[in-house]
């Protein structure tokens, strides 16, 4: 086990992958020369050349096509959109043109391709650099959503995205990328759609994505050490493919749901799994579901409003002493 | 519209048509128009559901580059899209059978008139949204940059893609990293409903913007699937060679409207008639009789273009419609449509 940074396993995973598959090639806005606004793909130019580690214009839609493109004549291109929000200009060819392009072509197109995005609060960048979107993703039939939140899984999933046959949009959250942590050596990869179960407790499970998987498990601790109430943090780790059956199941165990998630409330994640959750196991809910989410609202930018925006540790506690005592 | 002042001379040597390459000219030009005017009846008949976008009048363009192509070359077309992806070879019943929604359908019904697509044949797919193509023939072309293998990848779309953002990123990006893509205008004067000179800031909304991204200013006859076919070799060749992206702009008429609910009463009194004079086909035909070809050889050539058009009515309207079970097939490479365990 080698510790590694959030950031850098990102640059580990694809460096794995285009060492072992020469039909992976890396695009995106200053990612190679420069190694990535977040410095998340150090080195991958001086290991790979320009040929397949390749600067762009800033031409998200021109990036996309690109990838698709290649994707549909055999190559395996990772794209990256270096914000989320970005995702906005170039999202006819998400949701129009690489999601649907299996289904609509009754299967003749396979599009391998891995959108790379940085996604998320934390930097103080305001509404257009730090809001959370895997819910718009969510909501396209045809594209599988990755939101990783430990460097092992960062490699791992990444890994996973590259070689799984269809598209996928890979969500890296932006203040984790100076989170250090163990990552297996050699070679590392992680399955789509595994839910992992990272604390049990009896008494709450809580359903957390990326920075709030962090944020939940330290709030759980302080659940269990100041209040007495003893939570089960689970991370789906991909919203598509859902792990329903790991969140079924330990649902089942504590009778209450609680979602923490940092994107808007409107059709947020956690709706699609509380509506689940809800309609197949009901009689083992022993109260209300409970949505801990950012409020309906741009993101703002100032420190303290953004910190009280976005689902903290604090407010967590709170709200879940509130609802669940 | 006299485009002939506007052309490009070709540069030397002049790229020969042979008497092979104009039968195959005819033959799809033949194949196109009355399979499209086909399309259309079969609406009239209620047998064609949806919306349809004819390349009446525009048949030259597809043919032109169609022959000139080679087998693993990737089409990109848009929704006016029939005719490109039949001049690549696609299958007749696989066309009408798709615009019926019928099994046979290219896409077994699940596309529509507006992607039709036949990847055997190397046709990508037609794009139904403005624009969103132009960065997907791209992304083919790098991808036979990378593999050194000279397909080049052929972009077809209307004069009203000029003025969408993905039209400019393309360009500049194909330009950048030297790909092997070449970039048709289809020029028919209308945007959709719209004159696309009234919204447009230059004359040729395509040609006029080479320039912005080092490319040459080419102007072709659309309605000469001579003029296209050597325009088509000659960029396509160098684009082989690793000479990069062209764009060409081709100008043509559509005869009909935009779409199936467009009568396009809002032509000038006129301009229809004039364009009738220069219609591709009647232009070919008269062509080749002054260069011998015998009445008898382009009369067999007629009956057995309109005899396909036949037999794949025929076909397509003897395939059952789809079965229900396709519905939640093919979201995803496992076959299926599951987002959850």
């Amino acid at each position: 086990m080698a510790e590694l940074t959030y950031r850098d396993a990102v640059a580990a995973g694809i460096a794995q992958e285009m060492a072992r598959d020469e039909r992976v090639v890396f695009l995106g806005e200053d990612i190679a020369a420069a190694g990535g606004v977040f410095k998340a793909t150090v080195g991958l130019l001086e290991q790979f050349g320009p040929k397949r580690v390749r600067d762009t214009p800033i031409s998200e839609q021109a990036i996309l096509g690109a990838a698709m493109g290649a994707a549909m004549t055999g190559l395996r291109p990772i794209a990256e959109i270096m914000f989320s929000d970005f995702l906005a200009v170039c999202w006819d060819l998400v949701a129009n043109e690489i999601a649907k392009m299996r289904y609509m072509t009754n299967g003749q197109i396979a599009l391998p391709l891995v959108i790379r995005t940085a996604n998320g609060s934390g930097s103080r960048f305001g509404a257009q650099h730090s809001q959370a979107v895997e819910n718009w993703a969510m909501a396209i039939p045809g594209i599988k959503v990755v939101a990783p939140a430990f460097p092992a899984d960062v490699k791992g999933l990444l890994a996973a995205a590259v070689r799984d046959p269809d598209p996928v949009l890979f969500f890296e959250q932006k203040s984790l990328y100076s989170l250090k942590g163990e990552v297996p050596d050699g070679e590392h990869v992680e399955e789509l759609g595994k839910a992992r179960v990272l604390r049990e407790g009896k008494d709450c499970t809580i359903v957390a994505l990326a920075l709030m998987v962090h944020r939940a498990l330290e709030a759980a601790e302080i659940l269990e050490k100041e209040h007495g109430i003893s939570c089960t943090v689970v991370d789906p780790r991909s919203l598509v493919p859902l792990d329903t059956q790991t969140i079924l199941r330990e649902v089942e165990k504590t009778g209450r749901l609680v979602t923490v998630e940092e994107n808007p409330r409107l059709c947020g994640w956690g709706a699609e799994i509380a509506s689940i959750v809800a309609d197949e196991c009901f009689w083992s809910l022993d109260g209300p579901i409970v949505r801990i989410t950012t409020p309906h609202i741009p993101l703002p930018a100032a420190d303290q409003l953004e910190d009280a925006t976005v689902p903290s540790v604090e407010r967590i506690v709170r709200e879940i002493r509130e609802r669940i005592d | 519209m006299d485009t002939s002042t506007k052309r490009k001379k070709n540069a030397e040597p002049q790229i020969e048509v042979g008497r092979d390459v104009r039968m195959e000219l005819y033959r799809q030009q033949l194949e196109l128009r009355y399979c499209e005017k086909r399309a259309y009846d079969l609406f009239l008949q209620n047998l064609i559901k949806g919306t349809s976008h004819l390349s009446l009048g525009q048949e030259a363009i597809a043919a032109g580059f169609g022959v000139a192509m080679h087998p693993d070359d990737w089409t990109f077309c848009t929704y006016r899209g029939h005719a490109h992806t039949l001049a690549r070879g696609a299958s007749m019943a696989g066309v009408l059978g798709e615009l019926m929604g019928r099994e046979c359908g290219l896409l077994g019904g699940k596309g529509g008139s507006m992607h039709l697509t036949d990847v055997g044949k190397g046709a990508m797919g037609s794009y139904a949204i403005i624009g969103a193509h132009l960065p997907v023939a791209t992304g083919a072309a790098w991808s036979a940059q990378y593999r050194g293998t000279e397909q080049v990848a052929v972009c077809f779309f209307g004069d009203g893609t000029t003025n969408i953002g993905a039209f400019h990123e393309a360009l500049n990006f194909a330009v950048v990293w030297k790909l092997p893509v070449i970039f048709v205008c289809e020029n028919n004067l209308y945007m959709e409903y719209t004159p696309i000179h009234t919204v447009t800031a230059v004359e040729h909304p395509a040609a006029d913007r080479a320039s912005a991204y080092g490319l040459e200013k080419v102007v072709i006859d659309g309605n000469d699937a001579d003029d296209v076919y050597t325009t088509a070799v000659k960029y396509m060749e160098r684009a082989r060679k690793g000479g990069g992206p062209a764009l060409i702009e081709a100008m043509t008429y559509r005869h009909s409207g935009h779409s199936r609910a467009d009568p396009a009463k809002y032509r000038p009194e006129g301009e229809l008639e004039k364009w009738m004079q220069r219609d591709p086909i009647q232009l070919y035909r008269s062509r080749l009789l002054e260069l011998g070809f015998a009445e008898a050889t382009l009369k067999d050539l007629e009956t057995n273009a309109m005899r396909k058009v036949d037999d794949a009515t025929e076909t397509a309207k003897a395939s059952p419609v789809p079965s229900l079970d396709v519905i939640e097939k093919d979201v995803w490479a496992d076959g299926g449509a599951a987002w959850r365990n």
